[in-house]
C-alpha cells in the first residue's frame, strides 16, 4: 500500500510542477510529422500545416478560409499579372530583413526542378522588382484565382538560404540532408526551437512578429509529439499529457466529448468522397458484360446514384459526421450551390426501373476498388455500397487496399468502379474541373471527355470578369449534375479534440493555426 | 597434434557457416526486394495531388521505378555493398543515418524487456516448478497464459488505459529524458527516461517472459525427478543448495539456447510495440516506410533484421561446436 500512495504522490508532484509553469504551452499531436522543414520540397498537407507556423506567404487564409494579407499588404490585377504591395519592416527569426528580393528568390525556388510546388506558380512567367516592397507576377495571361493558388508558396530569407547551401529544394541525387531538412528561417508567428523528426518538435512565440498584436492567440510555446497509433493519441489526451489532438477517430469523438474537461470540435472538410465509374472503355474489366460498357449508358449512371442511400450512409457508417451532397466541391468552394450541392436521392423502385430500361434488368458484376486507410472509414462505405447496389441486381465485388496500392489503379486507368476524395486547396472549382473532369486531367479515371466542360476549364483559367467567370463555372456544374460522370457521396468531416481550458479554433482545411489559439 | 586438427575443423567449420550465412542474406534481400513490387507505387506519395502526369513520370525514371526488378536489385546491392542505402523516399535523409539514429532507442527497449523476461520469467519459472500445486503457483500459471495468447497491441493499449489513463502513474507513450552520451542518445540515465520506458518494456516482454517461465518450469519438473536430485538429498543437502546449486542450473542450457534466439524476435515483434508506444525506434520507422512505400527504408531495414538473425545463429552454431563434442565428429 506504501508504495501506491507514494507513486500517487510522486505523479500528483510532477503535475504540481508542470502547472506551475506560468506560460501558454500547447501540447499537441496527430498521427504523421512534417515530412521536412524546408518549405518547397514536399506538397503535403501535415508538412504545409507544421511550416505555416515557422514561415509565411504573401497571402494566407485565416480560420474561415478567406484570403487574408500576411506578407503581402494588398494586391491587385491587371491584364498581364497581379502586383502585390509587401510589408515594411518585417524581419526574418535571424534578423534579416524582409525584401522584394526574397519574395523572387522564393518563387525561383519553388519553381526549381527538385520543387514540389511547381503546379501552383507555373503561370508565373516572371517576376518584377518594382520597388523593394512591391513586386509584379507576370502570369502568361491572365490569372484570375494567382492568389489563391500562392498561400502555400512561402517565402525564405535568400541570404539565409544562401549561406546555407539550400538555394534549391533537396533532390533524390542529392547524398545527404541538407540545412533546411532540419532547420528554419522564416517571418512567422513561431520559432523552430528544437526538431527532433518523429519525436519531438518545439517552437517559441516570435515577439518580434508583425502581426503580435494583431491576433487573439496567446500561446508561447509549441511542444509537438506526433503519435502514429490512434488509441494511443487518444490516451494522450484522456491521460492530460496533451492539450490537442488534430485527428482523434471519429468514433471516439462522443467519448472524448463526454469526458470531463475535453470538448470537441468538428466541421465540414474541403474534401469530398464519391465513387468513379470509367465511361472511357469499350467494355469494362472486371464486368460479366461484354463487348459494351454499361456505364456509357446515363441510365445506369442515374440507378447507381438513386439506389446508393447516402443518408444511411451518414447515419449508421458515419455516426452523423458527414454532409451527404450531388457535388463533388464542398461549400465555402467556388461554384458550390445549396441547389447543386442536393443529392440525388434514394429511389429503389425508380433505380431498379432505369436498369431494366438500360436492359440490365438481372444486373451484372462488377469490381469496386477501395482504399482502406485513406478516408473516414473509406472500406465500411464501399461496404454498404455493395449491399446497396445488391438491391438493384449489381453484383459487386469489393477490392479494398492500402491506399499505395489503390491510387496507382486510378492513375493507371485500371479501375472500372473506384472510391477517390477530393480536397480543393485553391477554393475555386477549377482545381476540380482541371483535374477530375476535363478531358485531360491527371486524376479523371473515368474517361469523362465533355467539349464544354473543357472549354470552360480553359476559359475560366484566364477570365477575369467574375460574376461572368462564375456562370461558366455554374453551366459546367449544370452540366455535370445532369450526366452524373461521377457518384457523389458526401463532405467529409474534421474533428479536433481538446482540453476545455484552451480554444483551438477549428479549420476545414485542417491546419492548426496558432496565432488564432487562447489559452482561457 | 590433436588441436591443430581441431582447429582446421573449426576454421573449415566457420567458414562453412559464413558462405550459408551469405547465400541466406542473398536470398533473404532478393526476396524482399521483389516484394516490394507489390506494395504499391510510392510517387503517388512523394508528389503532391496536382502534380501533372510528366513530373510523376519524370520522378519514376529519376529513381529508376521503371527498370526491370533484376536491374533495380542489382543496383540497390552495389550501393550497399558500398554502403550507401540511398535516401528515404519519404523524408529524404540518408536511411543509414535514419537506422543509427534509431537503433539505441530500440536496442535499450530490446535489453530493457530481455532483463525483465529473463530475470521474472526464471524466478517465476523455478517457483511454479518447486511449489506446482500452491495457490500462487496455479495463479502464474492461468495469468501466463494471457501472455501467448494476447495480441502485442492489446496489451500495449491494455497497459495505456491502466497506468497512463486511469491511474496516470506512467506516461502513456514516447521517450522522454534522452541525452546523449558520445553518440549514444539514451534514455536509461534519467527518472523521466525510466518511466517512460516501463510499459512498452513490460509490453514486449511479456511473450518472452511467459516462454522463459514455462520452460524453467518444464526443465525444473524434469530435473526435480532424476536421479542426481534424489542422490543430493540423500546426501541431506539444504533444499536452496539443491534448487539453485543443482536443479536451475540443470535447466539453464536450454534456456540459454532460447533466449539467444529470441533476442532477434524481439526485435522482430518490437515493430508492433514501438507502433502503439510511439517509440522513435528502429520498427516504428518500418512500419512509416510500410505506409509511404518508403522502399529505401524497407530494404535497409530488412537486410538489418536478417543480417542480425545470420549473425546471431552463426554466433550459436560456433558456441554449439565449441560445447558440443558431436557436431565436431559430424565436420569431419
Amino acid at each position: 500500500m506504501n508504495f501506491f500512495n507514494l507513486a500517487k504522490l510522486f505523479s500528483v508532484a510532477l503535475i504540481m510542477a508542470t502547472a506551475a509553469n506560468a506560460e501558454n504551452v500547447l501540447r499537441w499531436t496527430s498521427q504523421g510529422d512534417a515530412l521536412t522543414m524546408d518549405p518547397h520540397s514536399q506538397n503535403e498537407s501535415p508538412t504545409i500545416a507544421f511550416n505555416g507556423q515557422i514561415y509565411e506567404a504573401l497571402v494566407a487564409r485565416d480560420i474561415e478560409m478567406n484570403l487574408v494579407p500576411e506578407l503581402a499588404e494588398s494586391w491587385t490585377a491587371s491584364p498581364d499579372g497581379w502586383t502585390f504591395k509587401l510589408r515594411q519592416g518585417v524581419k526574418f527569426h535571424d534578423g534579416a530583413d524582409f525584401t522584394a528580393e526574397d519574395v523572387v528568390f522564393s518563387f525561383n525556388r519553388a519553381l526549381e526542378e527538385s520543387s514540389d510546388y511547381k503546379e501552383q506558380v507555373k503561370t508565373v512567367a516572371k517576376i518584377e522588382v518594382i520597388d523593394d516592397f512591391t513586386v509584379k507576377l507576370v502570369t502568361d495571361g491572365a490569372n484570375p484565382i494567382l492568389p489563391n493558388t500562392l498561400t502555400n508558396v512561402y517565402i525564405m530569407d535568400s541570404g539565409w538560404a544562401k549561406a546555407n547551401g539550400v538555394e534549391k529544394p533537396q533532390d533524390f541525387a542529392a547524398e545527404e540532408e541538407t540545412f533546411s531538412v532540419r532547420n528554419a528561417n522564416g517571418t512567422g508567428p513561431f520559432m523552430l526551437t528544437s526538431r527532433a523528426p518523429e519525436e519531438l518538435s518545439v517552437l517559441t512565440r516570435n515577439s518580434n512578429w508583425w502581426g503580435d498584436s494583431m491576433f487573439p492567440g496567446n500561446v508561447d510555446r509549441i511542444e509537438y509529439r506526433p503519435i502514429k497509433n490512434a488509441a494511443t493519441r487518444v490516451a494522450a489526451l484522456l491521460s492530460g499529457e496533451v492539450d490537442f489532438v488534430l485527428d482523434a477517430p471519429l468514433q471516439d469523438l462522443k467519448r472524448i466529448e463526454s469526458t470531463d474537461g475535453l470538448t470537441t470540435k468538428t466541421v465540414a472538410q474541403v474534401r469530398s468522397i464519391f465513387f468513379g465509374m470509367d465511361q472511357g472503355v469499350d467494355e469494362l474489366r472486371s464486368s460479366n458484360i461484354k463487348g459494351k460498357n454499361p456505364f456509357r449508358d446515363i441510365r445506369v449512371r442515374e440507378a447507381f446514384n438513386l439506389a446508393i442511400d447516402k443518408d444511411a450512409i451518414q447515419r449508421v457508417v458515419m455516426d452523423g459526421l458527414s454532409f451527404p451532397t450531388g457535388i463533388i466541391t464542398p461549400p465555402g468552394v467556388l461554384g458550390n450551390t445549396p441547389e447543386l450541392d442536393k443529392q440525388y436521392g434514394f429511389d429503389l423502385g425508380k433505380a431498379k426501373s432505369l436498369m431494366e430500361q438500360a436492359g440490365y434488368a438481372d444486373g451484372f458484376e462488377i469490381q469496386l476498388d477501395c482504399p482502406n486507410n485513406r478516408y473516414n472509414n473509406d472500406e465500411k462505405i464501399c461496404q454498404a455500397a455493395v449491399a446497396m447496389l445488391a438491391k438493384i441486381g449489381v453484383k459487386v465485388n469489393l477490392d479494398a487496399i492500402p491506399k499505395a496500392q489503390h491510387f496507382p489503379k486510378i492513375q493507371k486507368r485500371t479501375s472500372d468502379f473506384y472510391m477517390l476524395g477530393w480536397g480543393v486547396s485553391t477554393l475555386d472549382s477549377h482545381y476540380v474541373f482541371s483535374y477530375l473532369f476535363d478531358g485531360e486531367g491527371s486524376w479523371n479515371g473515368i474517361g469523362y471527355n465533355n467539349a464544354r466542360v473543357n472549354e470552360i476549364t480553359k476559359l475560366i483559367e484566364t477570365e477575369t470578369d467574375i460574376p461572368k467567370r462564375t456562370a461558366l463555372i455554374d453551366e459546367a456544374w449544370q452540366i455535370i449534375k445532369k450526366e452524373m460522370p461521377y457518384l457523389p457521396i458526401h463532405h467529409q468531416v474534421l474533428g479536433w479534440s481538446m482540453k476545455d481550458n484552451v480554444d483551438v479554433p477549428i479549420a476545414a482545411d485542417d491546419h492548426l493555426r496558432p496565432r488564432y489559439v487562447v489559452f482561457k | 597434434m590433436v588441436p591443430l586438427l581441431l582447429r582446421g575443423f573449426m576454421f573449415y567449420f566457420i567458414f562453412n557457416r559464413l558462405a550459408q550465412a551469405l547465400l541466406v542474406m542473398a536470398v533473404v534481400s532478393a526476396i524482399s526486394f521483389s516484394l516490394f513490387n507489390f506494395v504499391g507505387d510510392p510517387v503517388n506519395n512523394m508528389v503532391g495531388q496536382d502534380a501533372t502526369r510528366e513530373q510523376r513520370i519524370e520522378i519514376r525514371q529519376q529513381l529508376g521505378l521503371d527498370d526491370p526488378i533484376l536491374v533495380q536489385y542489382q543496383r540497390f546491392m552495389l550501393n550497399v555493398v558500398k554502403g550507401d542505402f540511398g535516401l528515404s523516399y519519404r523524408i529524404k535523409q540518408p536511411v543509414s543515418q535514419l537506422i543509427l539514429e534509431r537503433l539505441p532507442a530500440t536496442l535499450e527497449l530490446v535489453f530493457a524487456s530481455a532483463v525483465i523476461a529473463v530475470f521474472i520469467g526464471i524466478v517465476l519459472g523455478v517457483y511454479t516448478g518447486i511449489r506446482r500445486y500452491s495457490w500462487v503457483s496455479k495463479i502464474i500459471m492461468s495469468v501466463s497464459l494471457i501472455g501467448v495468447s494476447l495480441p502485442t497491441f492489446i496489451i500495449g493499449i491494455g497497459l495505456i488505459y491502466l497506468f497512463a489513463v486511469y491511474l496516470r502513474w506512467l506516461p502513456s507513450s514516447g521517450r522522454a529524458g534522452v541525452i546523449e552520451l558520445g553518440g549514444w542518445k539514451t534514455s536509461l540515465l534519467t527518472v523521466d527516461g525510466w518511466r517512460s520506458i516501463i510499459l512498452p518494456a513490460v509490453t514486449l516482454s511479456l511473450f518472452q517472459l511467459t516462454m522463459i517461465l514455462r520452460l524453467v518450469r518444464a526443465e525444473m519438473l524434469e530435473v526435480m525427478r532424476s536421479d542426481y536430485i534424489k542422490f543430493a538429498r540423500a546426501r541431506g543437502l539444504a533444499n536452496r543448495a539443491i534448487h539453485f546449486g543443482h536443479a536451475l542450473r540443470n535447466t539453464l542450457v536450454p534456456v540459454i539456447t532460447i533466449i539467444g534466439l529470441n533476442i532477434g524476435g524481439l526485435i522482430a515483434y518490437s515493430v508492433i510495440t514501438e507502433t502503439v508506444f510511439q517509440w522513435p525506434g528502429t520498427g516504428l520507422m518500418f512500419i512509416q516506410a510500410v505506409d509511404f512505400v518508403d522502399v529505401p527504408i524497407m530494404a535497409a531495414y530488412l537486410i538489418f533484421v536478417a543480417l542480425l538473425f545470420v549473425v546471431i545463429n552463426l554466433i550459436v552454431d560456433i558456441l554449439y561446436f565449441i560445447v558440443d563434442p558431436r557436431i565436431r565428429r559430424g565436420g569431419s
